[in-house]
């Protein structure tokens, strides 16, 4: 039963491309414009790209959230997968997965692309792959909280941006800190480790929050 | 409850299998309010919901399994063809059905050739139409509808107006709250009024 729900989203993100691409087009958007406003330093531009391509995934993933569950609650299919005969947990992960898959894995593609301009080496490009991939779900995750909470709410983009962004702060710190401690030489391994740890976690936890936010804001 | 206002107190009913309820009332009385706390969307303030003599909180999802909810809004998604919305709908129901399935039904709601097209191009008596679909495709026991005439026009109506009676004749259970007579050939049905 998860492969359809989340068969159903790919399928409307699939008919709703422009969606997904917004998301890609403004993460592609706000990376570039570093190289542009800082100048051809290649020593600046390497130490400062870590926290660049974190902090641009982090904002491009706000915009996606906001879409999460508000279409479904807007045309009453929400209800529905609320009454379906599985655990609501499931119903979240599977949402979770799918929106990921639309709005997350396009940036972890493209990031290296977007490293090359900042002149990050191939190893640390790899890095910075790794820790994306560990990094986002999480950032996934925990924002379906916050959709799930300022759901039917007036204004919830910005508010799920202040419920949400302080969350992110361990994500940033260790995905941006896994890149810089591969640019100056040490091992990126342990940061890579508490991502994952993370991953987990949020897992585990964080559909069940999503679960228990989208039942008090469905009533 | 619906914040510190108390829309309706000291309902008790209880359905025998083939019995039909109608929920009827004033706008504002609570029949959306009452259907959504007899499908679990709601918990009441006070009081319980019980199905076969358990409350459906304990059920969970074993109670979700015997319901059909039709809401307000039909649950149809727009991104999709009227075809994959019923298809969806009945995989995430635990039914799995082909497209093929999906349009025999569709037919039967009176929706032939249109079950390729994507639901926004459908009408809104259409798309409730497709939402219908779902009580021909899902064999639940107890059938909550919320104003489900609405928008739907003669032949519609009378195609729900059956499938209510099919549905009541073979042991199931009905929560129907509108305002319109809904004229059941088997007899008029249980009424219950909510005051405002």
């Amino acid at each position: 039963m998860l492969r359809w729900i989340v068969w159903r989203d790919l399928l409307v993100a699939w008919r709703r491309r422009a969606d997904a691409l917004s998301t890609l087009f403004f993460f592609v958007i706000v990376v570039s414009l570093f190289p542009l406003g800082v100048g051809p330093e290649s020593e600046l531009l390497r130490s400062i790209a870590p926290g660049v391509v974190w902090v641009a995934a982090l904002l491009a993933s706000m915009l996606s959230l906001g879409r999460l569950f508000a279409n479904d609650y807007q045309d009453g299919t929400l209800e529905q997968l609320l009454l379906t005969p599985q655990p609501l947990y499931l119903v979240v992960l599977g949402k979770v997965g799918a929106q990921w898959l639309t709005s997350e894995l396009p940036l972890v593609c493209i990031a290296p692309l977007l490293g090359i301009q900042f002149g990050l080496s191939n190893e640390t490009l790899v890095i910075l792959v790794v820790g994306l991939i560990l990094g986002t779900p999480v950032l996934s995750l925990i924002g379906s909280i916050g959709a799930a909470l300022t759901l039917g709410l007036r204004g919830s983009s910005v508010l799920i941006s202040i419920l949400v962004l302080p969350l992110y702060i361990p994500v940033l710190i260790f995905g941006a800190g896994a890149v810089e401690a591969n640019i100056i030489g040490q091992p990126a391994v342990s940061h890579l480790y508490l991502l994952g740890a993370m991953t987990v976690l949020s897992i585990i936890f964080a559909p069940w929050a999503t679960a228990a936010a989208l039942r008090i804001s469905i009533e | 409850m619906r914040g510190d206002r108390r829309i309706f107190s000291d309902v008790d009913f209880s359905l025998a299998p083939g019995e039909c309820l109608q929920v009827t009332g004033a706008n504002g009385s609570g029949k959306t309010s009452l259907l959504r706390i007899l499908c679990g969307l709601l918990t009441p303030a006070e009081g319980q919901v019980t199905w076969q003599g358990a409350n459906i909180h304990s059920l969970g999802e074993e109670y979700s399994t015997q319901i059909t909810y039709f809401g307000h809004r039909p649950g149809v998604k727009d991104e999709l063809t009227a075809g994959e919305n019923l298809s969806v709908s009945a995989g995430l129901n635990g039914i799995d059905i082909d497209l093929n399935t999906a349009r025999q039904a569709l037919e039967k709601m009176g929706l032939s050739g249109r079950d390729t097209l994507p639901a926004r191009m459908l009408s809104e008596g259409q798309r409730r139409r497709v939402s219908l679909a779902r009580l021909l495709i899902c064999n639940t026991k107890l059938w909550l509808l919320d104003e489900v005439l609405t928008s739907l026009d003669k032949a519609a109506i009378s195609l729900v107006r059956s499938l209510i009676e099919e549905h009541l004749s073979g042991g199931g259970l009905a929560v129907v709250a509108t305002h319109q007579d809904l004229q059941l050939t088997s007899g008029q049905p249980r009424r219950l009024e909510l005051a405002t």
